[in-house]
């Protein structure tokens, strides 16, 4: 659905155009496109869905259509922390399932989602190789091994300034 | 080319190399049931996304099924289409795209008409395994002034995307979300109504079940006839004679113009009129639009737009002025006839039969669901009462008389009543790819030139190619004439313009296939091209059976501009029958 609407400086636009040019505008590298504009934005609002189309003349709706159908792209800002739990095949039947439940618990977000202060967003992901760590939990860089539901409430505070 | 041999439910056949099982069973009369699978082969449009697997047969070797639509045959490959497994797979996967469909058939809008019941008949479902736990869909609905969204009954065929995308190129319409939420949806999940869509119909033309249906206004049209303080006027385009019939059982191409009269009459319109007095019209403003346009280029003007465009197609109007608002000077300010005739009928017909423009309704039978858009535009209204009040269907027109119950085949032949249902042969045959140009040029050759032509059949201009052109001798003068139907067509022609590189004079556009005999209004016809071919027939046949085949010989339009309208693009003329065009290039989002 819908992101928060915002207004696209010049120079994001043409930035947002160099990224389309250096994939030589081909249809067949949107893919592409967006992995690098959701690297330079941190998403993909539909303002930038917009010029990306216009750009690399395809309809909106077909970049909308890409942009939904992989879960890696986001139309929501991630939060100055992201963190993101394994729910890979370890990682769940050790508990991930419980952790995530906590942090959805304490952070009153879903998965998905950012909290109001834009400092945490919570999103799952698959196997990070470190299944010996098993369930593993991600903020930013930083990787915490064997988390328990009880850990949640000090890792969060590791974040709060 | 290569030829493969193969076996299908045991007979041998011989197909070339490349072609899908599905239509090498077909040229051996073995109808593989399909339902996501569109092939409009004269359209050059086909539709094989794989998803539905109904069409599945066992293909001997292979472990799976194959998708008999988007598997190709290979030598010596032995199919068989009808097997114990190949039949519960299909009623396994039919049991599937049902547990989770809305059963509200008795109420829906393509009951009767629906490929998905069809199928679900054909395969002699009966009940519906886990259908109490299954997750409904709750898409909101979408109501656009022409087309309605009800994404609960998508059951993600794509053929729609394929006609909005490949064959249109609106782009409006795109597969969106995964899984259990994927839909086909504008960008952004917005309504249609904030989308590029021109309203065509042509995805509603193609849509196997009641997810894309017209916004239906027969109920509106009974409260209309049944209110004694109106007086109801009644007008109907070419296009829908030469196929309402079909809706009837009748033959493709049968004409029934004299059983619709009667029709309507019956019904209780208090007019009944034809749009083709508009059409003659809209040639006798176009046309000296077209002319005097020449006349300036010819003396040396560099500011005159040229080539023309046609504006009679509303589907077009509402692509070129999202797709080309750069060139929104180009086409002719010329209403379209809908326009037109509502435009007189609330002026001039009203002051004569001395009903106020507020106790007079206004209802177009078109082939057209644009129009339906198209008569709820603020600039076609005065005071806020429009000049067309709405606009329905060939087959909402079809439900209005079967519920009268009336069977058109029974009816008597009626005529027009006049003074707005006389018309040439010139405005029939607008209902047709061609026609409009066609029309033109019988009356802007006589115009240009003072004398009569010979011959005014002008067959280079018909066809069914998707671009076509001609060049008209004007006595000496080349004139060149392009045509597009299908606006993906269309975006070639144009495309040329904006370049600077067209060399026509004069271009039409229908946004239809076959131009409006192939409207999103029509009945269905399931992508047949023969039927298309036999409407337009019909069409030029009733031309043909007309006494007056040039607009400006339509004695009522001469009538009109004495009485009323002075002559051509006088100050009258352009305020009641021209308009003009608006830039809709907005960004979607800050809708």
């Amino acid at each position: 659905m819908s992101s928060v609407k915002i207004e696209l400086r010049q120079d994001q636009i043409d930035k947002i155009h160099t990224i389309c040019d250096s994939f030589g505008n081909q249809s067949g590298e949107l893919i592409n496109v967006l992995h690098k504009c959701q690297e330079t934005f941190g998403y993909l609002p539909a303002e930038v869905q917009e010029v990306i189309a216009e750009k690399m003349e395809m309809s909106a709706a077909k970049v909308y259509g890409v942009v939904t159908f992989y879960s890696f792209f986001t139309m929501i800002p991630k939060g100055k922390h992201p963190i993101s739990i394994c729910t890979g095949t370890a990682c769940y039947v050790r508990g991930a399932e419980t952790v995530l439940n906590e942090f959805k618990k304490q952070l009153e977000i879903e998965v998905g989602e950012t909290d109001v202060n834009g400092v945490f967003s919570l999103s799952c992901l698959r196997c990070v190789g470190a299944c010996g760590l098993a369930p593993v939990v991600q903020v930013g860089d930083k990787t915490y091994g064997r988390v328990a539901p009880d850990d949640v409430k000090a890792i969060i505070k590791d974040y709060i300034d | 080319m290569s030829l493969v041999k193969l076996t299908i439910d045991g007979n041998k056949v011989e197909v070339p190399a490349g072609t899908t099982i599905y239509k090498a069973a077909k040229q051996m009369d073995i109808d593989i049931p399909i339902l996501c699978y569109m092939d409009l082969k004269d359209l050059n449009i086909e539709n094989k996304p794989g998803g539905c697997r109904i069409c599945s047969v066992e293909v001997e070797g292979r472990r799976n099924l194959a998708p008999s639509c988007s598997t190709d045959v290979t030598e010596g490959m032995v199919v068989k289409t009808n097997t114990m497994r190949v039949i519960n797979a299909r009623r396994t996967v039919m049991e599937l795209i049902l547990s989770d469909h809305p059963k509200d058939c008795l109420s829906c809008a393509k009951s009767g008409n629906c490929d998905l019941q069809d199928m679900a008949v054909k395969l002699g479902i009966r009940e519906i395994p886990g259908q109490e736990y299954a997750e409904m869909s709750t898409y909101r609905l979408d109501t656009s002034p022409s087309i309605i969204r009800d994404l609960d009954k998508c059951i993600m065929c794509r053929r729609c995307e394929t006609m909005c995308n490949d064959f249109q190129t609106v782009g409006a319409l795109h597969a969106v979300n995964r899984g259990f939420n994927a839909v086909v949806a504008p960008a952004f999940e917005m309504n249609l109504e904030h989308s590029p869509c021109t309203y065509c119909g042509q995805c509603v033309a193609v849509c196997p079940t009641g997810a894309l249906t017209e916004v239906d206004h027969t109920a509106k049209v009974i409260r209309a006839l049944n209110d004694p303080t109106k007086t109801v006027v009644v007008q109907t385009a070419p296009a829908v004679r030469a196929a309402l019939g079909e809706e009837f059982g009748m033959e493709p191409g049968t004409r029934v113009t004299g059983q619709m009269v009667t029709a309507l009459k019956q019904l209780g319109f208090d007019y009944v009129f034809d749009t083709d007095f508009a059409a003659d019209l809209t040639i006798m403003e176009e046309g000296t639009e077209l002319l005097g346009r020449l006349k300036k280029h010819l003396e040396g003007d560099e500011n005159v737009k040229l080539p023309i465009l046609t504006s009679c197609c509303p589907g077009w109007v509402n692509f070129f002025e999202y797709n080309f608002p750069d060139l929104k000077d180009v086409p002719s300010t010329a209403r379209s006839p809908q326009q037109m005739f509502g435009a007189i009928a609330k002026t001039y017909f009203a002051d004569k039969i001395k009903v106020d423009r507020k106790d007079m309704v206004v209802i177009s039978i078109m082939p057209c669901l644009a129009k339906k858009y198209e008569c709820q535009r603020e600039e076609f209204s005065v005071d806020g009462n429009p000049d067309v009040d709405f606009s329905i269907s060939t087959r909402e027109l079809a439900h209005l008389i079967k519920q009268a119950n009336m069977d058109l085949n029974k009816l008597k032949e009626d005529e027009f009543d006049a003074p707005l249902g006389e018309s040439s042969g010139a405005a029939v045959i607008f209902g047709a790819t061609g026609g409009v140009i066609e029309a033109a040029t019988r009356t802007a050759y006589e115009l240009h030139t003072g004398k009569t032509l010979d011959k005014i059949d002008f067959k280079q201009l018909r066809g069914m190619e998707g671009i076509r052109s001609a060049t008209v001798d004007f006595d000496g003068l080349d004139i060149n004439i392009g045509i597009a139907h299908g606006l993906g067509n269309a975006r070639k022609l144009l495309d040329e313009v904006r370049a600077g590189k067209s060399k026509y004079h004069a271009i039409e556009v229908m946004a239809c296939p076959g131009g409006c005999i192939g409207g999103g209004g029509q009945p269905l016809h399931h992508g047949d091209a023969s039927i298309l071919q036999a409407r337009i027939k019909a069409i030029y046949d009733e031309d043909e059976g007309k006494t007056i085949r040039k607009s400006h010989e339509n004695p009522y339009i001469v009538k009109l501009y004495d009485e009323f309208l002075g002559e051509p693009l006088s100050e009258k003329a352009h305020e009641l029958l021209h308009t003009h065009y608006f830039d809709k290039r907005k960004k979607i989002f800050q809708v």
